[in-house]
């Protein structure tokens, strides 16, 4: 099968051939670098125009139409505006803090997102540890945000942030669970070997009703962790205004609101990577014909057609139920998910133990 | 040539650390020296990760800069914005800081130069998980399953403490 390890050992050779070893190496980290945040941003206006798109259908409207055919054009437009954008600065504020708190938020989302699978060999992380690498690198992105709230010197801000600290702390509970659900019946924690167990069987199949709950579980938390409705508690604009956000303009809001997108991306693409398999393609027993066929898809496009689905399962509950109360988000979490999320641990080590895996 | 990046590597870390040490305990704002605080703590995990201790260092950002620091954060964010921000501190309180820190750097400028450190032992693959994992839960010598299960009767009797207080009557 296709490798991007070719392509990168090659490119790794030439460098190695007219640099110094030191050179080549600290050149292939701006490389990897930049195609990361290259990668990173390109991703997130594709997200913001499908939200549009996508919300767009639900409200049964076309959503943006004017700049470019099919409105194609429009955040790049966007973009710009927020680009030439000024950014100002609070009255009475810890200006410090105001301005590191953003880059805070986008530097966690970035981290995660280098840990994503997206083709054999098309990884910037790959720690024997990946999974909980993934956990750490998403748990401070929080503190962006509650300092955020708190350098603001606004109450909307501060209460917008607070939330935010709660839900996302409390719904990482969740997520840990979900996760070590899949660990456990795969073995390791290394993103690449996760993939690789896939390619006979999407876990989701192999570990049948507890890996189904795990799945379940984690979009919910995910939808959480990413603050987007109904969970949207954080920026409900109703009652915050703009939630931690309100008093960021240009670029420092720019960031909040891709590291937003992004985090969707990382949501769904983890889950595709833990469940669905993530480049590995879709396999039938016994069908071999089918499996042929399947191989020629690549890798690539099998992660991202898969996580764009998680995306748009994630956007439609997103477009269509109403924003929750603070305190039955909190009582979702602590008393719904959680002990499901224990019991199906259990089920799962069970399973496993008794080999009821396929 | 591996020897000298990894040099530039530690000493961007040592630097970002002591800088941000520094910061942390001469600035007067309570929610700024938790931030600088934080990047003490991601240069430590940033040392762990150059050793190729990637538990550790994970760990080491889960535990402290995704959950003690916000912790911080969230009490100086409860106790409320100027009541706690260092306003006045005494001679002799610098003094006894200055005193404090001085014997600490004496004690780590000892035990670096009386340890002898095994160059040659150093691992450049780093722990597999499942050592780390057997090594937590194991009961032999060098084992720290008595560690462990002290650590969680610890853990559960905060968890005890903290429902206690903040049940209602």
């Amino acid at each position: 099968m296709f490798s991007f390890n070719n392509i990168t050992t090659a490119i790794d050779e030439f460098l190695n051939s007219v640099l110094p070893a030191q050179g080549a190496l600290i050149v292939e980290c701006v490389l990897v670098a930049l195609c990361a945040v290259l990668a990173y941003v390109t991703l997130a206006i594709v997200m913001i125009f499908m939200e549009r798109k996508v919300c767009a259908a639900f409200q049964c409207r076309l959503g943006p139409m004017r700049v470019g055919y099919w409105g194609l054009l429009q955040v790049f437009a966007d973009v710009f505006k927020m680009l030439i954008k000024e950014i100002i600065s609070i009255n009475r504020s810890d200006r410090v803090l105001y301005n590191l708190a953003p880059y805070l938020v986008v530097m966690s989302s970035v981290l995660t997102f280098s840990c994503l699978p997206f083709a054999s060999g098309l990884q910037v992380l790959d720690f024997n540890i990946g999974v909980f690498f993934i956990m750490a690198a998403s748990s401070f992105g929080v503190l962006g945000i509650l300092l955020a709230g708190w350098s603001s010197n606004n109450k909307y801000s501060m209460i917008g942030a607070v939330r935010s600290g709660a839900q996302m702390i409390s719904y990482e509970l969740s997520i840990g669970l979900c996760i070590l659900v899949v660990v456990i019946l795969s073995g390791t924690m290394q993103i690449s070997e996760l993939v690789d167990m896939q390619r006979s069987g999407w876990f989701i199949f192999r570990g049948h009703i507890p890996a189904f709950i795990a799945f379940i579980i984690y979009l919910i938390a995910g939808n959480a962790e990413t603050n987007r409705a109904p969970f949207d508690l954080p920026e409900a604009e109703s009652e915050l205004t703009a939630g931690f956000h309100t008093e960021y303009s240009g670029m420092h809001f720019g960031f909040f609101y891709v590291a937003e997108f992004m985090n969707l991306f990382i949501v769904a693409g983890i889950a595709s990577t833990l469940f669905l398999g993530g480049w590995a393609p879709l396999y039938i027993t016994g069908l071999d014909a089918f499996n042929n066929i399947m191989d020629y898809i690549p890798g690539i496009v099998w992660f991202l057609g898969k996580t764009f689905f998680v995306i748009w399962l994630l956007m439609w509950v997103r477009w269509t139920f109403p924003r929750m109360r603070i305190d039955h988000v909190v009582s979702l979490e602590w008393k719904y998910l959680i002990p499901i999320g224990l019991v199906n641990l259990l089920i799962m080590t069970l399973c496993v133990v008794m080999g009821w895996t396929f | 040539m591996e020897f000298s990046t990894n040099l530039l590597i530690f000493s961007g870390l040592a630097l970002l650390m002591m800088a941000a040490a520094f910061a942390a305990v001469t600035t007067s704002r309570i929610m700024r020296a938790v931030t600088y605080l934080l990047f003490v703590l991601f240069g430590t995990a940033g040392l762990y990760f150059m050793l190729h201790y990637t538990f550790l260092g994970a760990v080491q950002i889960i535990v402290y800069a995704g959950g003690i620091v916000v912790l911080f954060i969230f009490a100086a964010l409860l106790i409320g914005k100027g009541t706690i921000d260092v306003t006045h501190t005494s001679n002799r309180r610098y003094l006894a800081g200055l005193l404090a820190s001085l014997s600490g750097m004496a004690l780590a400028l000892y035990l670096i130069n009386s340890t002898d450190f095994f160059a040659d032992k150093f691992s450049t693959v780093g722990v597999p998980m499942k050592s780390v994992g057997l090594a937590l839960m194991g009961t032999a010598k060098h084992n720290y399953v008595l560690t462990f299960e002290v650590l969680s009767i610890l853990l559960l009797a905060c968890m005890v403490g903290a429902i206690m207080i903040a049940r209602k009557k």
